[in-house]
């Protein structure tokens, strides 16, 4: 695929995106680009339209107006390859979304052999690799049944990890946790932030959003008021909603 | 002669017939397992078609074709379930034979009759399994590129054919005593069997009294082997800690889990 759209280190570009449920506007217009090995947080209160931007983007929901380009390729155009194109964004849920009748290692290894025909050994050394990664090799004949909501996220995490994804989306993945478990989860969200991984992050946790971040969206209302670095959104935002949003999230406690 | 009780009767009878009680009760046997196991195909294949995403972005065609075919799904479950076996087998077993000229063995007709009865009643049972895995199921597989049918086979249906254990195994017992029904088309299964038994030992008591436990003992037998087939499926609730210094066997057991279930 040539790159007709934009310059090379733009990973996905989105121009007008616009989501409606029934006669709600969810999204209004959204223009936002990712770039390679930025980590994106994403912010605003509920109903801000953030989860729902991020399930457009890999078309779990499919947007009602605008283009998303992957690579300079328009996703929505008719006979892309929607599968392909999302073996190759991992995402993570709030609710884990492990595969319940799968173990451990089965859950990161279903991909890897079904979408990407990779052959079984393959798939587990890779698979093996990535639960170590996130400290969870040890279980990998458990069930999601038997594990905490912490180790599901991690597991979860390696499995999006084991596809070998060119960007991962984190959906809220720490909203589920009970506070106890948010660390071990957030650990690995930042090693692998660290490790120049593109990721897109929803999240109300501003600690996360101001320190491992190198850029933050805030969301209000379907649109993006602000898309600018954590210490300008931080220290300096411009709208007074953001002030609003930021003084009530970081005073909660 | 004159003063036999009722279990000299049911000795009697026993005695000399139980070979076509037992003929009869394989013949019931044979039509519920078959009935149920190909109504269950029948049940999944339907409640998996009904499945099939309709985007708005789709093809004007796929639409059409797909609303025209739950439509007739729809008919398919709606008729099969109004209406009683005894009536559709009536209809089918003479109905070919009169209309089409297609003369079915009565056994043939038994299986056909018990499995499209069996599978109308499954698409409900199916699509009902389908509804009871989360929605996150389908979002986590679609998320790392899986068509819709990889979902399905891979993910959802394990789940939800785990969900219906219970009601499949309800369908086999009412498929074990409603067979009794297939007597209108001659099918020599237990009740037709009972009934020529009647005939010859002049006793409807005794006779119906034998049959009576027969059913008993196999719908019994039959719950009793599907809740252990259930306990199997849901596997261990222990699983092996593995850690690089040790081997699986003698790696750690866990029992249980977070959620004892």
């Amino acid at each position: 695929m040539s790159e007709q759209h934009n310059n090379k280190n733009t990973v996905i570009e989105i121009k007008g995106l616009k989501k409606n449920f029934g006669e709600r506007e969810i999204l209004k217009g959204i223009n936002f680009d990712v770039h390679y090995g930025e980590v994106v947080s994403l912010i605003g209160s509920s109903g801000s339209g953030k989860s729902t931007l991020l399930r457009c983007i890999n078309l779990l929901e499919y947007p009602s107006g605008g283009e998303i380009y992957f690579h300079g390729n328009n996703v929505l155009t008719k006979g892309y390859d929607i599968t392909k194109y999302r073996a190759k964004l991992g995402m993570v849920f709030q609710s884990f979304n492990l595969f319940e009748n799968k173990t451990v290692l089965d859950n990161c290894m279903l991909g890897q052999m079904k979408v990407l025909k990779i052959d079984k050994e393959t798939a587990r050394k890779t698979s093996l690799k990535y639960l170590e990664k996130v400290g969870m090799k040890e279980y990998i004949n458990a069930k999601p049944r038997q594990l905490s909501g912490g180790q599901k996220q991690r597991v979860a995490i390696a499995r999006a990890l084991s596809m070998e994804p060119e960007a991962l989306l984190f959906d809220e993945p720490t909203s589920a946790l009970d506070p106890e478990m948010v660390g071990e989860v957030m650990k690995v969200i930042k090693d692998l932030a660290d490790s120049g991984l593109t990721m897109i992050v929803v999240t109300h946790e501003m600690q996360f959003a101001k320190e491992v971040s190198n850029r933050v969206v805030f969301m209000n209302e379907g649109v993006i008021l602000e898309d600018d670095t954590p210490e300008n959104i931080f220290n300096a935002p411009k709208h007074q909603r953001t002030k609003e949003f930021l003084s009530r999230s970081l005073n909660q406690y | 002669m004159e003063s036999k009780t009722f279990w000299d009767w049911v000795s009697v009878i026993l005695d000399q017939y139980w070979p076509m009680f037992l003929q009869g009760a394989g013949v019931t046997m044979l039509i519920a397992m078959v009935g149920t196991i190909l109504g269950f195909i029948i049940g999944l294949i339907v409640a998996s078609i009904r499945t099939i995403p309709v985007r708005p972005q789709d093809h004007q065609v796929k639409k059409a074709v797909m609303s025209v075919v739950n439509f007739l799904i729809a008919v398919y479950v709606e008729v099969f379930r109004g209406t009683p076996m005894m009536v559709q087998a009536m209809i089918v077993y003479y109905g070919l034979m009169e209309a089409f000229n297609i003369d079915l063995a009565p056994l043939t007709a038994a299986f056909l009759i018990v499995s499209i009865n069996t599978g109308a009643y499954m698409a409900e049972i199916v699509r009902g399994g389908i509804d009871s895995v989360d929605d996150g199921q389908f979002d986590a597989a679609h998320a790392i590129g899986m068509t819709h049918w990889q979902t399905m086979f891979n993910v959802v249906l394990p789940q939800a054919i785990r969900n219906i254990l219970p009601a499949i195994g309800n369908e086999f017992v009412i498929n074990i005593k409603d067979t009794s029904v297939l007597n209108v088309i001659s099918v020599s299964e237990l009740f037709f069997v009972t009934k020529t038994v009647k005939g010859i030992a002049l006793r409807t008591f005794e006779t119906f009294f034998i049959a009576g436990i027969v059913y008993l003992v196999l719908t019994f037998t039959v719950t009793r082997i599907l809740r252990y087939i259930e306990k199997k499926m849901d596997g261990s609730d222990s699983y092996t800690i593995m850690s690089s210094s040790t081997m699986p066997e003698n790696g750690l057991k866990i029992k249980g889990g977070f959620e004892n279930r």
